[in-house]
């Protein structure tokens, strides 16, 4: 063919509109990067988003792309994978579109364990609605629409990740859109469900989120495919160990029964008196 | 993920070379940002910036009479991102210039060190030449932009005052 | 012979014949009376009839009371009688239930096992004839003979199906069960044999001779084939009464085919893996009801504004709300026309025969294809569930489909204004016209716009490529002659041609129009349907007049229109339409 893609050319023309300091221009890097390095093409890969900030990103790549409605985006990817099993599938949005209103296909995107990639630009609020509680914000984080904080318990999605049968369980940090980029291949590589949560600062919102380059410990999590053992490591996770936390076997999902070639109108046999 | 010492000058002046490319994309990408936030001094700025650092990865290609670009996949950075490259998150829509110099002097320095530290380690004396060589040059670029932030004196506080709230789009 | 009761005349007289005979079977407690409705039906089909069979149940999940009511006559008929010949039940535990689903008249027999109780009052006041049978005793006296075979075999007999026709649908039903096929064909052959003791008879005239291939179906099974013949392969599917078959009856079909079918969690995600299916380049569709599809709307306007084909067959039922899940009504038509937010044209089309499912649910494939976005098939728990005895459906004719982009071509905009407001949609994998759809409101290449001008050109764009399609003949069905009009769509359209057939036989003419083509409204078709008509009676199975108040609003028509309508969970039968029509028509 021609000369190897380099990650400038999995980005489109398109300016983010993301303020100036936002994690999510990591990810866009780290997942140029990414692509160019599993030596895909633009047109093999599509990009499924929801709504909200981070779900902007599938026109800033030179991928397909599908922005579709919030909460939506990894049902919408699953139907594109079954549909098109061929194609590199990449499901991204952020923690409100992800965990909240998404947050019933997460579980069930997990257990369906169907060959694609979710990535989670988590910055524990709603960005784009200027600046909500979502369910990865702390229980006393003050805000408009919830003042002196929600008062709940975290979500925790590497907890309902692994619980609910994902088979590559990662945490990353824009701050180091390299190391994202290798999660990111390996996840891609990685058959099955492949999430990974991305810590990703909202500078407009939550500006405190710039100390976390400070909190992040890099390297912190070991692979394991043992359940238990990634349950344990969970058990003292308090949100910033990075790496990737569990890497399974379970088969990815296929869909049941041989995929036959019979003629259509063999089945008006079904019909006939 | 253990950075590899370089072994010759070539390796290592792949380092300075992938150095500078990182930095040279990551200015461009920043003046586009501060473009599209219509922050046009430090847009200028950072393709200013931009422009000098692909002059330098330039400049490298030429002195090693490189004809293609060395291969640096096998290497990584110690830290996160190049020692010369801008952190995505260390900006802001209403940075003024002396905030994009202080990056840019962070950038230099880290760059200066990360030389330095090739000059002080066990590697060939050849690569150690060039590593101080390289040290110097970035010292030079340090005082360089010293020079300008003497012309953008450090803001007042309320230089980020944005008075219009900020707006949902989506 | 004149001054005899109707009855006497027919029981003396058994060459009468009957072109139509309704029979229902009753019973509760895992009686197995539909399984005998179905044999019954299946018997029918074999001996050369036309037939139709729907069934009623209780709350219960098993063991309620049941019945299965089985038309057959001797040409393609699409809705119920007007009263029911035969009433036989194992039992009358709260078989009142069905009474008015079960209308008896004084020439009806009621069959029942005095051991059992005696029928409710509601039945008997009918005039209808009470014949008892021992059933259970009898039932009893055959080993491991069932009340339910022998009412078969006793209902054959009344109705002269040939044993043969008979013995081969209890063969099929039970084929897989040998040690059970003895035990039942011996009840049947002694339920055959206790007819000797009923003085009365409904015997079938002969059967039409069988020139073309015959199916036996539900219109939810021919939906989904309909679906496969219109290029659907891929299928997200969330169960939900009473759409459940369509989706369980596509799941080996579709792979059988090459196809895909997946579960999903909800109906959120069934539209949403649609959608994703499509954009991905395969003709995709689900299948929903009233519930579903209010969950499914915001999606809609996804494949609307991102201009994505899509197929949501709504099998309608009783609403609001969760209503009466295993009745039919037409009272989506609204949220059909109207549940999405914005302004969001789509196509909504209404199949009007269990028949006509599969030729109007492959046309929803090829228009949502070639038109590039959802298109809302209302079908109904009637036409969904009913099993009927059909002339094969004569194939659609239509060669249209998706525009694709091809590769490379430079400058693609996926949303780009042509005159007819199709634009080529690039499939993934496809190099050079890679693009992000999207439901933002969006430019020519479709990056978000919130520009008025790109608004209104998309808007005029997904409006157009709607108006300016061509719709051909298959818009409704006009047909008959007269100086007024019935217009109606959906189920309600076979009980209507059979009221008007009736009607014409008595030298009342009126047109028919039954419209298969809901949205985009045609106007100007329905005016030239409706020329010479001085007034139209809209005939609609819901409480608003969903219908009615559409064509008021939307239809500039030459004649004033009149509103008859019901809601469900009953249907309209001939007669009710027949009496309206006949005082309607004399002002």
């Amino acid at each position: 063919m021609t000369e190897p893609l380099t990650h400038a050319d999995f980005k489109s023309d398109i300016k983010p509109v993301w303020c100036p300091g936002c994690g999510d221009f990591g990810v866009v890097n780290a997942m140029t990067k990414a692509l160019a390095k599993l030596a895909l093409r633009p047109e093999n890969v599509a990009v499924v988003s929801g709504i909200g900030c981070s779900s902007r990103i599938p026109a800033y790549t030179s991928c397909y792309g599908f922005h579709g409605v919030h909460g939506r985006a990894l049902v919408a990817g699953a139907g594109l994978k079954l549909a098109r099993p061929d194609l590199t599938v990449i499901v991204t949005g952020g923690d409100g579109d992800g965990y909240s209103i998404g947050g019933n296909h997460f579980l069930h995107a997990c257990r369906r364990n169907v060959d694609m990639t979710y990535i989670v630009m988590d910055n524990r609020v709603y960005g784009m609605t200027k600046g909500q509680p979502s369910p990865t914000t702390e229980p006393d984080w003050d805000s408009k629409l919830s003042p002196d904080g929600t008062g709940l318990r975290e979500f925790l999605p590497m907890v309902i990740a692994l619980a609910s049968g994902a088979n590559f369980i990662a945490r990353a940090f824009t701050g180091d859109p390299n190391g994202l980029a290798d999660v990111i291949v390996q996840a891609v590589r990685h058959p099955g469900f492949s999430f990974v949560e991305v810590l990703s600062p909202c500078v407009t919102f939550r500006p405190e989120q710039r100390e976390w380059k400070r909190m992040v410990r890099t390297d912190a999590l070991e692979p394991t495919a043992d359940i238990a053992r990634a349950t344990r490591r969970l058990m003292r996770d308090d949100g910033f160990d990075l790496g990737v936390l569990f890497a399974g076997g379970r088969p990815p999902f296929e869909p049941r029964g041989t995929r036959g070639t019979k003629p259509v109108d063999e089945l008006e046999a079904r019909f006939a008196v | 993920m253990k950075r590899k010492l370089p072994r010759t000058v070539g390796e290592f002046m792949a380092y300075a070379w992938a150095m500078e490319v990182e930095a040279a994309e990551r200015y461009a990408e920043l003046a586009e940002q501060m473009s599209t936030h219509h922050n046009a001094e430090v847009a200028d700025l950072f393709a200013w910036l931009a422009r000098i650092e692909g002059k330098h990865r330039d400049q490298i290609m030429q002195q090693m009479g490189w004809t293609q670009p060395p291969d640096t996949a096998a290497f990584s950075w110690d830290t996160p991102e190049g020692p010369e490259t801008t952190d995505y998150g260390d900006l802001h829509y209403l940075m003024t210039p002396y905030h994009a110099l202080k990056l840019a002097e962070h950038n230099e320095q880290r760059a200066a060190e990360f030389f330095e530290h090739f000059a002080a380690s066990k590697v060939p004396a050849g690569v150690r030449d060039a590593a101080a060589e390289m040290a110097e040059e970035e010292r030079e670029h340090v005082r360089l932009i010293q020079e300008w932030l003497a012309k953008f004196p450090e803001p007042e506080a309320g230089w980020d005052e944005d008075l219009d709230p900020p707006q949902g789009a989506d | 012979m004149r001054g005899w009761p109707a009855r006497l005349s027919k029981m003396i007289n058994p060459a009468a014949s009957y072109p139509s005979v309704s029979i229902a079977l009753a019973g509760s407690g895992g009686a197995g009376v539909m399984t005998a409705g179905n044999m019954l039906l299946e018997a029918a089909a074999h001996a050369g009839y036309y037939a139709l069979m729907t069934r009623s149940s209780g709350p219960q999940i098993r063991g309620g009371e049941a019945a299965a009511m089985v038309r057959i006559a001797c040409r393609p008929t699409e809705c119920m009688e007007d009263t029911f010949h035969v009433l036989a039940a194992v039992d009358w535990e709260n078989v009142q239930r069905f009474s008015a689903e079960i209308p008896l008249g004084p020439d009806s027999l009621l069959v029942g096992d005095p051991d059992q109780g005696a029928p409710h009052e509601i039945f008997t006041r009918s005039g209808a004839t009470y014949a008892p049978l021992p059933l259970k005793k009898m039932a009893k006296g055959i080993v491991e003979g069932r009340a339910n075979m022998l009412l078969l075999g006793l209902v054959a007999e009344l109705v002269g199906l040939p044993d043969d026709a008979v013995v081969r649908a209890v063969e099929k039903t039970l084929g897989k069960r040998p040690a059970a096929l003895a035990p039942s064909l011996a009840a049947v052959a002694a339920g055959r044999a206790a007819a000797a003791a009923i003085p009365t008879r409904f015997p079938l005239a002969p059967p039409p001779p069988c020139d073309a291939p015959r199916w036996l179906l539900t219109g939810n099974e021919a939906a989904g084939y309909g679906a496969i013949k219109g290029g659907v392969r891929f299928v997200a599917a969330y169960p939900i009464t009473p759409a459940t078959e369509l989706l369980e009856w596509m799941a080996p079909a579709l792979a059988e085919v090459g196809g895909t079918l997946v579960q999903a969690e909800d109906e959120l995600a069934s539209v949403n893996m649609a959608i994703g299916g499509s954009y991905g380049g395969v003709p995709a569709l689900t299948a929903t009801s009233g519930p579903g599809l209010s969950l499914m709307v915001e999606s809609l306007g996804l494949a609307v504004a991102a201009e994505v084909p899509l197929v949501v067959v709504d099998v309608m039922r009783v609403g609001p709300s969760t209503g009466i899940p295993t009745k039919s009504e037409q009272s989506d038509l609204n949220i059909a026309l109207y549940g999405l937010h914005g302004d969001a044209p789509h196509i909504v089309v209404a199949p009007n025969s269990v028949a006509d499912c599969m030729r109007t649910t492959q046309w929803a494939v090829r228009l949502a294809e070639t038109l590039q976005t959802p298109a809302i098939v209302l079908s109904d728990q009637f036409l969904g569930q009913t099993r009927a005895v059909i002339d094969r459906p004569a194939d659609l004719a239509d060669a249209s489909g998706r525009v694709v982009a091809e590769a490379g071509a430079p400058g693609y905009q996926r949303y780009a204004i042509t005159p007819s407001g199709i634009s080529p949609m690039a499939i993934p994998g496809t190099s050079g016209v890679t693009y992000t759809a999207d439901g933002l409101e969006h430019g020519e290449r479709g990056t978000p716009s919130s520009q008025g001008t790109d608004h209104l050109a998309q808007l005029d764009k997904r409006q157009r490529k709607l108006e300016l399609a061509d719709y051909g003949s298959h818009w409704a069905d006009v047909e008959g002659d007269g100086d007024v009009a019935v217009i109606t769509f959906g189920s309600c359209t076979g009980v209507v041609r059979e009221a008007l057939a009736h009607a014409r036989r008595r030298g009342f003419g009126a047109r028919l129009v039954s419209m298969r083509l809901l949205s985009p409204a045609q106007p100007a078709r329905l005016a030239a349907a409706l020329a010479g008509v001085r007034k139209a009676l809209v005939i609609e199975q819901n409480h608003s007049g969903q219908l009615y108040r559409y064509l008021r609003a939307e239809f500039d028509l030459p004649c004033p229109i009149e509103s008859l309508r019901r809601p469900g969970a009953l249907q309209f039968t001939p007669a009710e339409i027949r009496g309206h029509l006949a005082e309607w028509s004399r002002t």
